[in-house]
């Protein structure tokens, strides 16, 4: 049943994806972005939200993980991660500069 | 944190003068101050908290043990060995996800984040109540007083801010349900262990629900098929001779499906009059009630669906201790009065979450219900049949991102009515009621502390014409632990003058109604706004948590049906307001963790509710202006089995009351202008054995305070000063029960 919805699925995507390579408005990611508290989440959160085409962002400290959902015809997750590492938190493919790492909160000081 | 430490030295001062403060500072691993560190004697129930700079003072105790504890830090124990200056350094957990939160959930709690003036009631607070149903349900809960049941139908009615049930939008699962015909009993008809959760919002509700609410709304979460487990009994029985049994029964049929069905039987059958005047104090009845529930959930595609079909019978039967309905009904021998009630009802509710779009749902709700009261209250007579129909559709979706979100959809209302009244004559007032509406709300929120919700709906309605209804929410958090709200809004609805009122019946009372060729019983409909504010601020006193909130809320009535009893106790008088009518309430409430599983609330409630009646301005009678209010909880600790010992008590002291006019009654049928002040105590306890068995007993009305004349002109019931209606004290003195609840999960 998964594969058929699958199928028609792809058929359809690829009938109106045909002449340019569409790109997904609700294109969802998780990337790792590092910090502790609940300051850290206001902070990481904020950032992703000053990106125009972040839909939702959410940053959980269990998983040190960013769920973002976002508009590709606007923005990428590699311009959100700058955003992020900007106010001081490190991700998977953007690292926040020493200077802004060091002032911190000392809560938000998670291990380099 | 300033503030609470000082009080803290304040009170250290006192107690121990002679003792000498020790002063510490907590870092983290690379030395920087932390706040808010809770720094507490390992083995006393008392502490502090750090302030901005990491410092703290603690009273010296040599060979004290300290713990030092903070979210995302390992916890430290440090043993006090002189009074030099403490430098704590903790280190962040490297397991982070193994964290475990095991602090208790309060069983009412007050949101920090929601946007409404919120007080959710679990399951644990329900457990509270005695009995039985929803109606009682509230008597441990500050923010809605539970009125006396009175002698007819024995059911008791609520208030919110000062004002009647017919103001709060009463809703189950957000599906608004006690309106119209069952306004008076309504909250009866839902028993107490059906409920899940219940939503207690002060002040403008949200515009989704409907136009009807002024005062606040009340949402009823029922137990999830999903959720619910196999089997539950609970049997209840009473001094007072009611007894009630209820009993869940619960299949998963597969990991989409599964099905409850609750039946909840309940009878009175003992004819109980102790303050002998030879009228019943309680009625004598029973009731038959049985719900059938489906709901299916598929997570992965986002659906949930739910079917529920329910049947309820209600048998009410009061009056002279003699009278025997098949003897004496509508006679003048005996005076007896009698309600019965069916009620059907059908819903359909399907909801759907895009799996890649959280933020997108789309909810259809669908209900139809039948509800048939035929009623007599000596020689008056009440018949009224509704059928309804509402169904809602609910669109949520974000503008540009999570930040701005949306609810728009409309809905749909149709309500029939067959009314019947004979009252010194006999009127039909047979009734159809429609309307059709649209809601937009929008909310903002800026995901950290300021929230805002604006909501706009239109209706067009056959009897109210067509109109706007503005609603405004906002939510700020000024500081930790700390949440300042406002809200103000449109409430419209139309007064079913008779439903709402029918305890009236059971008087010699003269049903007047001023007809000025309005729409609602020749009257127009009742228009009022709503404005309130309130501030809750949660701290660690003694290091035990601790919170207080105060609101203040106003309801101006732009347009009122004044029920008037007050310019002859020979009629009731219904008429448009003319002037002005508001209700001011304030309420400060202290909720205080007194030590390890005991716990406290208190609240002092404060009315001032008037209304501009044909004989001037009055207060609204029989009620309180000043109100006191203290819940004491304990819980021992579970042993391994699950056992445990509870104990709750509720105290609550009620001011006088302005009694209405009864000067042209005989001298002895006249009644003071106001009642004495008065206390109640009710307290139950309940032993569990084991997840499986619990057994509680209880006692309500301990002081066995009694209103002495409950029934005016007892001796001559269908005389001109006949009236069973003015009920300002419990009727019956001390009552007590006991019961047990069995559990198969």
């Amino acid at each position: 049943m998964k594969n058929l919805v699958m199928i028609v699925l792809v058929a359809l995507f690829s009938l109106t994806a045909t002449a340019q390579e569409k790109k997904n408005k609700n294109a969802k990611h998780d990337i790792e972005v590092k910090g502790n508290c609940d300051m850290c989440k206001k902070r990481i959160e904020k950032a992703a939200f000053g990106v125009k085409g972040v839909k939702s962002a959410e940053w959980h400290s269990d998983d040190q993980t960013l769920h973002l959902i976002l508009n590709e015809e606007k923005t990428s997750a590699l311009e959100v991660q700058k955003a992020v590492a900007q106010v001081g938190h490190d991700t998977r493919d953007v690292k926040a500069p020493q200077k802004t790492y060091d002032e911190l909160h000392g809560c938000c000081q998670y291990d380099r | 944190m300033k503030y609470y430490m000082m009080l803290c030295l304040l009170v250290l001062s006192l107690n121990l003068q002679a003792q000498d403060v020790l002063k510490g500072k907590v870092v983290d691993e690379k030395n920087q101050p932390l706040s808010s560190v809770t720094v507490m004697f390992a083995d006393a129930s008392f502490g502090v908290e750090t302030d901005e700079e990491g410092k703290f003072e603690i009273p010296y105790v040599k060979e004290s043990v300290l713990s030092v504890s903070y979210v995302g830090f390992i916890t430290r124990e440090i043993k006090v060995v002189s009074a030099d200056d403490l430098l704590i350094q903790l280190k962040t957990e490297d397991t982070l996800d193994e964290l475990v939160i095991a602090a208790r959930r309060k069983n009412t709690q007050r949101s920090l984040t929601s946007n409404t003036n919120t007080m959710t009631m679990n399951s644990g607070e329900l457990l509270k109540a005695a009995c039985c149903n929803l109606a009682e349900s509230f008597e441990t809960n500050p923010s809605i007083d539970v009125n006396f049941s009175d002698a007819v139908s024995g059911s008791k009615q609520i208030k919110m801010l000062g004002l009647t049930s017919p103001y709060i939008l009463i809703a189950e699962e957000n599906i608004p349900t006690v309106r119209g015909a069952s306004q008076a009993y309504g909250l009866s008809f839902i028993p107490g262990t059906w409920v899940e959760s219940i939503q207690i919002t002060k002040g403008a509700g949200s515009v989704v629900n409907g136009y009807e609410s002024i005062s606040g709304q009340i949402n009823t979460e029922l137990i999830k098929p999903a959720n619910d487990i196999p089997f539950y009994l609970n049997l209840y029985g009473s001094t007072d001779a009611r007894f009630e049994i209820n009993a869940h029964f619960n299949e998963k049929i597969s990991d989409k499906w599964s099905s409850s069905l609750f039946v909840h039987g309940n009878s009175r059958v003992k004819k109980n009059d102790m303050n002998h005047d030879g009228f019943l104090d309680n009625p004598l009845g029973s009731q038959i009630n049985v719900m059938n529930r489906w709901q299916y959930i598929n997570m992965e595609k986002g659906w949930v669906a739910f079917l529920t079909a329910r049947y309820m019978k209600d048998e009410k039967q009061t009056g002279e201790t003699a009278f025997d309905k098949r003897r004496d009904k509508l006679s003048t021998v005996l005076w007896g009065s009698e309600i019965n009630t069916d009620k059907f009802d059908a819903n359909a509710k399907i909801g759907y979450v895009f799996p890649d779009q959280p933020y997108k749902s789309f909810g259809w709700q669908n209900s139809f219900s039948y509800h048939k009261q035929n009623s007599y209250f000596g020689l008056n007579q009440f018949d009224i049949t509704q059928r309804s129909i509402y169904s809602n559709f609910i669109y949520s979706s974000i503008i540009s991102n999570t930040m701005h979100t949306f609810s728009t959809g409309a809905n749909f209302v149709y309500d029939n009515y067959s009314e019947d009244v004979v009252n010194f004559g006999s009127v039909n007032y047979d009734r159809t009621d429609n309307s059709v509406g649209a809601f937009f709300e929008y909310t903002y929120d800026n995901a950290d502390n300021f929230a805002l919700v604006l909501g706009l709906r239109a209706d067009q309605s056959n009897r109210l014409g067509l109109f706007a209804t503005p609603r405004l929410h906002m939510r700020y958090n000024p500081w930790d632990k700390a949440v300042l709200r406002a809200s103000a809004g449109r409430g419209k609805r139309i007064a079913n003058i008779f439903a709402e009122n029918q305890y009236l019946f059971a008087s010699s009372r003269k049903f007047n109604i001023m007809d000025e060729g309005g729409k609602a019983y020749g009257m127009n409909p009742e228009i009022a706004w709503n404005y309130g504010i309130s501030f809750s601020q949660g701290f660690l006193l003694f290091g035990r948590n601790t919170e207080i909130a105060f609101d203040f809320y106003r309801t101006d009535f732009q347009n009122q049906i004044v029920v008037d009893i007050d310019q002859s106790a020979r009629s009731v008088n219904f008429y448009n307001l003319e002037g002005a009518s508001f209700a001011n309430s304030f309420q400060f409430d202290v909720t205080y963790n007194l030590a390890k599983h005991l716990n406290i609330r208190s609240a002092y409630k404060y009315y001032d509710i008037q209304t501009d009646y044909k004989s001037g301005t009055l207060e609204r009678p029989l009620q309180a202006k000043h109100r006191f209010f203290t819940n004491i909880e304990f819980e021992t600790h579970q042993t391994e089995r699950g056992g445990s010992w509870k104990f709750d008590a509720t105290w609550n002291w009620l001011g006088k009351q302005r009694l209405p006019y009864t000067g042209d009654n005989l001298a002895e049928n006249q009644l003071p202008s106001y009642t004495n002040p008065f206390s109640t105590i009710n307290a139950q306890i309940t032993k569990v054995f084991s997840e499986r068995l619990e057994v509680y007993v209880g006692g309500e009305n301990i002081g066995n305070y009694q209103q002495n004349r409950v029934i005016l002109g007892a001796d001559d019931p269908f005389g001109s000063n006949f009236d069973s209606t003015i009920v300002y004290a419990p009727i019956f003195g001390q009552m007590y029960y006991a019961g047990l609840r069995f559990k198969i999960k």
